[in-house]
């Protein structure tokens, strides 16, 4: 995140605090109601287990994480949208432990951006956290004052979203905006940070990163602004890194591309994903384990393996038959090698 | 054989004559020879397209893809007669339209022969008009009377399977995946021997994109020819006879869907069958992509 979205964001999330605080009578009963929840389907099994792991690993106070204890932990997370008093994400949970990647598909206000949204504390005006809880390296963010969110995000929680050219000042150089967040995020002094920014833009693996770092969000492509954004992202070394819909706008190769890299960084530096899409075999490429969701409920969750091989929700078996029965799934399957 | 206008191609491990190019002897209904299409003025002026050779054979389902700036749109217009050839012909059923006239395409045009269907539906049909009006209106500018060319769009809204109370909505007044499926209605009004498509399901969700890929299969069978174009290899595999793939203004291979998909030669074609996400890919693939691009940056 540049400095102006940090900026930005801390002041949503003062508001935010500030509705959660009076919203408290709400937030428990929500939390009551949470223990009958009526909406997982296929996905009960699942989820529960790995929330009651979870919880046995983290103790109940949700402090002195091990090793290996989730980086970002989510149990029935429940989002309200008190302008219109209605219920928005109906209990999603997922457990991420160090180097791992979940995924999350589904349409267009399946409620996969409020959940993201709400683990990065940068929900919209109006919508807030009604029930559940979200645990970032241990700690629960519900407790946490603006200030703890500023040194969390960034450094502990990351994100990339879909359009990368509107989180960049279009009027100031690409590396002069990551040198920024290097230095306010490790306060690293001027060349250090230069030289931080630069070894960043290598690590996205972009061919000429001198000459990125002394262009303008203009002249680069989509595919290249988006590796920016991703060096910005990852300038404070975070453990969550949320890449929602960042690959939707470009095209097939570039996505490719983008998703390698991120594989790649999972891989060298055990960073744990979140990818969030609307396409399944985005989500196949790179996550192991996935939550499908439809109108704010997680209808299916599981390995993604299980959940391809054996779709059980109508709109799963949907997003499988889009690839099977016309993408290039059909021609790549065993049984179509005799000819 | 390989297509004329695609690039030699390096010896595989399979005979050459397992590609079916132009399987149809009858006249095509689109045969693109030779064409260069350039942009811009002196200096300025550089080559989109190189030496497009490619013929479509009358319901034939082509599928043209290449990544953006390719030049995939810039072909669709020279067929269309909106950017003009620098060398080469192109013969639209049978008609040679290379150095048509506005009058003349004009004429070509409103005779329907061929139809052309946008990425964004919003642009592409009038919004003060209702679907019934928009639909209507190729007939009523033939003289067909008003009570027939409402009989006759009828079927057609069957066809794209949209209810028929959407008639007297607006465009703004409907989804974008029936938007998209009232256009691509629109396009089969005047019975086209040709339809082409521009990144026809590339602003849709998973749903609507099935729905608009399944109508555009079954319309097979009615022996119109079709043409789509798109970034994605994915959403054309499903469809196509053939696939051509354009790189950099060129078309680099052009072949039948399987072969181009499970024998891919050109680099940039290995590169984007190996790009598409797929549900079941192999670690492996990463390897070969980064190789691959480096190869196509040398």
């Amino acid at each position: 995140m540049t400095a102006l979205s940090e900026k930005r964001s801390q002041q949503r999330s003062q508001q935010q605090s500030q509705q959660q605080s009076e919203q408290q009578p709400g937030h428990l009963n929500a939390s009551a109601r949470a223990g009958s929840s009526p909406g997982r389907t296929d996905a009960a099994g699942g989820s529960d287990r790995s929330a009651a792991e979870a919880a046995a690993a983290t103790g109940p106070d949700g402090t002195a994480p091990g090793p290996e204890a989730p980086v970002l932990s989510v149990r029935d997370l429940r989002i309200t949208d008190r302008a219109g008093d209605r219920e928005i994400v109906h209990g999603v949970g997922f457990e991420l432990t160090p180097g791992k990647a979940v995924g999350i598909v589904g349409e267009s206000g399946s409620g996969k951006t409020l959940t993201c949204r709400a683990a990065l504390g940068i929900l919209p005006p109006h919508v807030e956290v009604s029930g559940g809880s979200v645990h970032i390296a241990g700690t629960d963010i519900a407790d946490l004052t603006p200030r703890q969110w500023t040194a969390l995000r960034g450094s502990t929680v990351s994100a990339v979203f879909q359009d990368p050219a509107s989180y960049l000042n279009p009027s100031i150089r690409v590396g002069a905006q990551i040198a920024e967040v290097v230095r306010v995020k490790t306060g690293r002094g001027r060349r250090e940070a230069r030289r931080r920014g630069l070894d960043l833009l290598r690590a996205v693996h972009l061919r000429d990163p001198e000459l990125v770092y002394s262009q303008y969000p203009f002249e680069l492509s989509g595919g290249m602004l988006q590796r920016v954004l991703i060096a910005a992202a990852i300038a404070a070394g975070p453990r969550v890194l949320i890449a929602d819909e960042a690959t939707t706008a470009l095209d097939v190769t570039v996505q490719a591309e983008i998703l390698d890299l991120l594989a790649d960084l999972r891989e060298q530096t055990g960073l744990a994903l979140v990818v969030v899409s609307h396409d399944l075999a985005v989500i196949a490429q790179v996550c192991d384990e996935v939550l499908v969701m439809r109108q704010g409920e997680v209808v299916e969750h599981g390995p993604t393996a299980q959940v391809l091989h054996d779709p059980r929700h109508e709109y799963t078996r949907l997003l499988v038959a889009e690839h099977e029965q016309y993408g290039l799934d059909r021609f790549r399957a065993p049984e179509e090698e005799t000819r | 054989m390989t297509h004329p206008g695609s690039a030699p191609r390096a010896d595989g491990p399979e005979p050459q004559d397992t590609r079916r190019d132009d399987p149809s002897p009858a006249r095509p209904v689109l045969a693109i020879t030779g064409l260069d299409v350039h942009y811009g003025l002196r200096r300025r002026r550089r080559k989109v397209l190189h030496d497009v050779t490619l013929s479509v054979a009358p319901g034939e389902t082509v599928g043209i893809v290449g990544e953006t700036g390719s030049g995939k749109s810039t072909l669709a217009r020279a067929v269309l007669g909106l950017v003009r050839a620098s060398a080469g012909t192109v013969t639209v059923a049978g008609e040679d339209v290379t150095g048509h006239s506005e009058a003349k395409w004009r004429r070509l045009r409103r005779r329907g022969t061929v139809q052309y269907v946008f990425q964004d539906p919003l642009r592409s049909l009038d919004p003060d008009l209702t679907v019934a009006d928009s639909l209507a209106e190729p007939l009523l500018l033939r003289g067909v009377p008003r009570g027939e060319a409402l009989a006759r769009i009828r079927p057609l809204l069957e066809r794209v399977r949209l209810p028929g109370e959407l008639l007297d909505r607006l465009p703004g007044e409907i989804s974008g995946g029936q938007r998209q499926r009232v256009a691509v209605a629109r396009a089969l009004v005047t019975e086209p021997e040709l339809v082409i498509l521009d990144e026809p399901v590339s602003a849709l969700d998973s749903a609507n994109r099935v729905q608009v890929l399944q109508i555009l299969k079954e319309l097979r069978t009615t022996g119109v020819a079709i043409v789509l174009i798109s970034h994605d290899l994915g959403s054309v595999a499903g469809i196509a006879d053939r696939i051509a793939v354009l790189y950099r203004g060129e078309l680099v291979e052009t072949g039948t869907a399987r072969d181009v998909i499970r024998r891919p030669r050109h680099p940039y074609t290995r590169l984007l069958v190996s790009s598409a996400p797929t549900l079941h890919t192999a670690p492996a693939d990463r390897a070969e992509r980064a190789a691959l691009r480096a190869a196509l940056t040398t």
